[in-house]
């Protein structure tokens, strides 16, 4: 009997910090911003409920522009990103030897350990107009005068996949690592040519690493704030940046609230999408450290 | 032979190659932030102009260095106070977590264990702006109906430990949950039996063997808020961290080289960190 009662006070007591954290700091933030969303400012102090907040999302083209904008762009980013990411995952994971595959495997992580702002600040000094691929081009001669190579889409995305290749290296390696080299042998004894042993067994296999570095690359990507702003200027549209500006800027925190809700639910909706496709669970494919 | 390989000649190269180039990708921008620290001239850019240390030491205009810049020198500080606060917090709570998830049974624990998960998918300008606007209401409901001034929920020191707080206790809680899975219950009860007391088999047996896992989930913890950007952004007051203090840099006065050293300080501490987390992990496979 005490020692039931023992182990209820510990459940309780282990529970209470978990529970104050998910509700205070999760949950009812997440409601309050719901909440917000759903109430539409008249005056100083007059609200008044319903979808009005949402109803001018739609009805200002900017705004839904923005959105699917950045939704494509992340789409683009997480495509090129597994294209990028899965020939130096391969390697590391099956042609590498014991002792490199270690060391490229840590370099491959050294750029996480990085602030975003360092690595975008290193390719605005890359890039820009007086930036070093501009003079070197010239100093070579292929140019005539600076070439400002920021402030355009291919820079954005080529920046935004430079901080999210990562994230997807890491989960194709740890599954391609327990692949084992006879599934391929036996591929090649049946006949089946490399892009077939490629397409009807490594990629099979390696499904659920895809899945969870897409799902991460992905959220990523579509909440990411620096690199769009910084590498894209003025013009970068993004829908991060939109709700930065209502809230901070334009003190509108019913829009700025309503866009953080479409965000949000917009990119659930991907993830849960990605994970209904292919048979996946949240859990097993973004907590398998 | 290795069949996962290329096996024709040409192939090989190409893949190479193409690991190659990766890796200069991957190393560009950082070496490029990096190397300007130390070039003699106001610009960020070429041509070189000598090597010097005035970046970082510098005290004269308008080479004055970060280690004589206040505000990136408060910014510096603040980032420190707010990482250490919350990879302790942090800590606490995910090794709570971690016990929870790991030995208890109780009702809807798959169900809470996706609510522990979900602060790590939740965008962070979006976790942000939740708790701004959550611990505004909370001040705001305080000042209308109470009269009272709850300065601390308004944008802050506190509101960014909140903030970042709120995804890194996901982030410790797996770190450490990892290592208790491998835990041998078995030498709990041993101890059990020996006559020792539950709080003396925790302070005894089990703390001691999770101390490798709560050290790195306290170095990876302050890492992550010190290089903390999005969630940050929301929060921060006039007491800004350290990448608030220099993105503001960046975006107004334009960049002069002191970022640069700005970069290589924040490169060479995450790096030494990063060995130091990485040494504690060697030392758990070691055992």
């Amino acid at each position: 009997m005490l020692r039931n009662d023992a182990t209820k006070l510990s459940l309780i007591l282990l529970m209470t910090p978990f529970i104050l954290w998910i509700v205070l700091l999760i949950i009812l933030p997440q409601l309050g911003i719901g909440y917000l969303s759903l109430r539409e400012k008249l005056g100083p102090n007059d609200y008044k409920f319903g979808f009005a907040n949402y109803v001018d999302f739609l009805q200002e083209p900017i705004y839904w522009n923005t959105l699917l904008r950045t939704a494509w762009m992340s789409i683009l980013v997480t495509i090129l990103s597994l294209f990028v990411g899965f020939p130096i995952a391969y390697y590391i994971a099956k042609i590498a030897r014991r002792r490199s595959r270690a060391a490229l495997f840590l370099l491959c992580l050294i750029p996480l350990w990085v602030s975003d702002l360092v690595r975008a600040f290193g390719w605005i000094v890359l890039l820009r107009e007086t930036g070093i691929i501009s003079g070197a081009l010239q100093s070579v001669g292929l140019i005539e005068g600076p070439v400002e190579l920021l402030y355009n889409d291919v820079t954005v995305v080529i920046g935004l996949i430079y901080t999210v290749v990562l994230f997807m290296i890491v989960p194709l390696v740890s599954t391609l690592d327990g692949m084992d080299n006879s599934l391929l042998e036996a591929g090649y004894n049946l006949g089946g040519s490399r892009f077939t042993v490629f397409r009807m067994i490594v990629v099979p296999y390696a499904m659920p690493g895809i899945v969870a570095g897409c799902i991460i690359t992905f959220m990523l990507t579509a909440g990411s704030y620096l690199t769009p702003i910084l590498l894209g200027g003025k013009n970068s549209m993004w829908f991060t940046e939109q709700i930065y500006d209502q809230f901070i800027t334009r003190y509108n925190w019913e829009a700025g609230s309503t866009f953080g809700v479409l965000l949000l639910v917009f990119t659930s909706f991907v993830v849960w999408l990605g994970l209904r496709l292919t048979g996946q669970n949240l859990a097993s494919t973004v907590a398998k450290d | 032979m290795n069949v996962a390989a290329p096996q024709s000649t040409v192939l090989r190269m190409t893949y190479n190659t193409y690991l190659l180039l990766f890796f200069v990708y991957l190393a560009a921008p950082l070496v490029a932030a990096g190397v300007f620290a130390f070039n003699d001239s106001t610009f960020s850019a070429l041509p070189w102009k000598g090597f010097t240390l005035d970046w970082f030491f510098g005290s004269t205009d308008p080479k004055v260095g970060m280690f004589n810049d206040r505000r990136l020198l408060r910014g510096m500080t603040n980032s420190l106070y707010i990482g250490i606060i919350v990879s302790a917090m942090a800590v606490i709570v995910g090794t709570c977590n971690a016990f929870l998830f790991e030995r208890k049974q109780f009702p809807f624990k798959n169900v809470l264990y996706i609510l522990m998960i979900i602060p790590l998918v939740i965008p962070g300008v979006i976790l942000g702006i939740s708790i701004l606007v959550f611990a505004s209401m909370i001040a705001n409901g305080a000042e209308t109906s109470l009269n009272l001034d709850l300065a601390f929920l308004r944008p802050g020191m506190f509101l960014v430990i909140l903030g970042q707080f709120s995804f890194l206790t996901t982030i410790t809680s797996l770190v450490i949950a990892a290592r208790l899975r491998k835990f041998d219950i078995s030498l709990e009860e041993a101890a059990l039996n020996l006559g020792a007391s539950r709080g003396r088999v925790l302070a005894t047996v089990t703390l001691p063997f999770l101390a490798p896992a709560l050290f790195s989930a306290f170095v990876v913890g302050f890492l992550i808020s010190f290089e903390n950007f999005n969630t940050t952004l929301m929060l921060v007051g006039s007491d800004a961290p350290l990448t608030i203090t220099m993105y503001d840099r960046m975006v107004k006065v334009g960049s002069t080289p002191v970022l640069n050293a700005v970069s290589v300080f924040l490169m060479v501490g995450s790096g030494l960190l990063a060995v130091l987390s990485v040494l504690a992990q060697r030392n758990r496979t070691g055992e």
